[in-house]
């Protein structure tokens, strides 16, 4: 066996592959379009304040459900999504999967794992915490553990998230979530009395 | 035809047919029977060919016949193209063994594989073991599309749905619920250490029956999981396998710590391996004395054997470390009516006596 598996296949895969100046970095697809980690790390870092900022600006967001309802929520998507694309792009490297599960993730973004898992690592971690996918990666998902630890409702994490509806990708989850947030609100109004 | 002791696990009105279902349990398979029953179980990984000739499949799976209780059929892995594991329990089940289909995230989507759980299920597989998969760049081909549709969470969710509440994830009815005892992967080796047993708990919410573990070589640290998964109460719920294999050298061991992800190697077990004379035979031993320990830990139902490439050593390994008692697990048996075949051929083969018809009548004649 041993002399066989000199070599992992992929690795015999790459040296077969036609020799060309242009040799882009070997990172996946997915690497290429997402920014360093430095601000991703830090908003792990940060998570309890994130959490309690994101608390109070979703109240405001569902304060302001009037407004959007007369506006209309289709008028309003176009530059919320904008808005919410740029600030959580910025902070997360948000991938607009239109579903944000940031709050039970330790405000690290699971849709930047390259397996895209939402319910934990998976078994590949490396032994200094990198991805297995990306060497140089910190896995999505230590940081998330760690993020969850020092936040209030971090247990959140533990919770099994549903699999990603692929529908509705491209979509502005804050409006989602005010919309569910007002129908709530007005189911249980309409059963106290 | 001789009459023989009935093995543990048939189906008294012959051994072709099916079992009974019994209640509590949500398969008919024998593995589940096993485990439910208390008693040591031992699985293993049949080396998945790259050929299209099914009697690769039947010769690998034989040199398992009556030492284990399931025969995982993995699912590409490690990336890489091999026989699918559909293909493999159709082969297998067709010969009455229990695969344990493996089903990884990473190549189809949720339409395919809820299709895949129903074709499983009809053909006779009991156990399927729900997994992520390794990302593409691992194997042969990097250039595929990753898919990762659901991930093993929400797979294992998905097949318990449609096993319970007989419904597919969007809703619709199924007539037939895939009677399927569930299963999933657990690495206690890997960081975030604080992180696994919940995530293992988190399996067992989405409906994990039994676990598989990856490679265990560190025995010490595999204790510490185990005590924090009693602590959690888990081992009530769920049945833990513990993975093992024999190393066939120390660098093989190498190689696989540092190409092989999520296998964890401590250097004492590398130093054990080359200090040996016969690393071969030293990796056997080790394998034997793992086995050993790891037996002893309470909440541990049974090893998963992976021995890739070695798989003649499997038979061996398990008979050395005596885990199971003296048991003997289920093995193929030829049905009365293949005996009878079997004999009428070798009388046509070997006798002189000629069967034809005209000849018959002409010699009745004359």
């Amino acid at each position: 066996m041993a002399e066989q598996v000199q070599a992992t296949q992929a690795a015999l895969v790459r040296k077969a592959q036609p020799k060309s100046d242009y040799k882009p970095a070997d990172v996946s697809p997915q690497r290429r379009v997402q920014s360093r980690y430095t601000m991703r790390l830090w908003s792990v870092r940060h998570s309890r304040g994130l959490e309690w900022f994101y608390k109070h600006f979703a109240n405001t967001f569902l304060l302001l459900h009037p407004v959007w309802k007369t506006l209309g929520y289709g008028r309003v998507e176009r530059p919320i999504k904008f808005v919410e694309r740029n600030v959580k792009g910025l902070m997360f490297d948000c991938r607009m999967c239109g579903q944000c599960v940031l709050s039970s993730t330790g405000m690290s973004c699971p849709m930047n794992c390259p397996k895209q898992l939402r319910n934990g690592p998976c078994g590949g971690v490396r032994a200094n915490g990198n991805c297995e996918v990306e060497p140089d990666m910190p896995c999505v998902w230590v940081k998330a553990w760690e993020g969850s630890r020092t936040m209030r409702e971090g247990d959140a994490i533990l919770n099994v998230q549903k699999s990603v509806d692929q529908s509705l990708r491209e979509t502005s989850s804050w409006l989602r979530v005010t919309a569910q947030a007002a129908a709530q609100r007005a189911e249980a109004k309409a059963g106290q009395p | 035809m001789t009459p023989r002791p009935p093995q543990a696990d048939e189906n008294p009105a012959g051994i072709d047919l099916p079992l009974e279902p019994l209640p509590g349990h949500s398969s008919f398979g024998r593995l589940e029977r096993v485990l439910r029953r208390g008693e040591f179980a031992v699985t293993a990984e049949l080396n998945p060919p790259d050929s299209a000739n099914p009697a690769d499949v039947y010769e690998r799976a034989a040199v398992f016949d009556g030492w284990v209780d399931g025969i995982n059929a993995v699912d590409a892995s490690g990336a890489n193209c091999h026989m699918s594991s559909v293909g493999i329990c159709a082969l297998l089940t067709r010969m009455g063994y229990a695969p344990i289909m493996q089903i990884a995230c990473r190549d189809k989507n949720r339409i395919a594989i809820q299709g895949d759980v129903l074709g499983a299920s009809a053909m006779g597989v009991g156990n399927i073991l729900c997994l992520t998969g390794d990302g593409v760049q691992a194997g042969d081909q990097p250039g595929a599309k990753p898919v990762f549709d659901l991930d093993c969470m929400s797979l294992l969710e998905a097949i318990r749905t449609m096993r319970d509440e007989s419904k597919f994830l969007s809703g619709r009815k199924l007539t037939t619920p895939p009677a399927v005892f569930l299963g999933a992967a657990i690495n206690p080796f890997a960081p975030p250490f604080d992180f696994r047993p919940h995530r293992l708990a988190k399996k067992i919410a989405a409906g994990a029956q039994f676990v598989q573990s990856q490679y265990c070589y560190d025995v010490p640290m595999f204790r510490e999981y185990m005590k924090r998964v009693r602590d959690m109460g888990l081992t009530e719920e769920c049945f833990v396998l513990c993975g093992v294999g024999p190393l066939a050298s120390a660098r093989t061991a190498r190689w696989m710590r540092s190409n092989v992800p999520g296998v964890h190697i401590p250097d004492a077990i590398i130093e054990r391996l080359e200090g040996a004379e016969n690393q071969k035979q030293e990796g056997k031993r080790l394998c034997i004395d793992i086995i050993n320990e790891v037996k002893e830990i309470d909440g541990v139902s049974g090893v998963h054997m992976m021995a890739y490439r070695q798989e003649e050593l499997v038979a061996e390994i398990v008979h050395d470390s005596g885990v199971l008692k003296g048991r003997k697990p289920w093995q193929k048996e030829p049905r009365a009516d293949d005996i009878r075949v079997a004999e009428r051929l070798e009388q046509i083969l070997s006798d002189d006596t000629t069967e034809r018809q005209q000849e018959m009548a002409k010699d009745a004649a004359n």
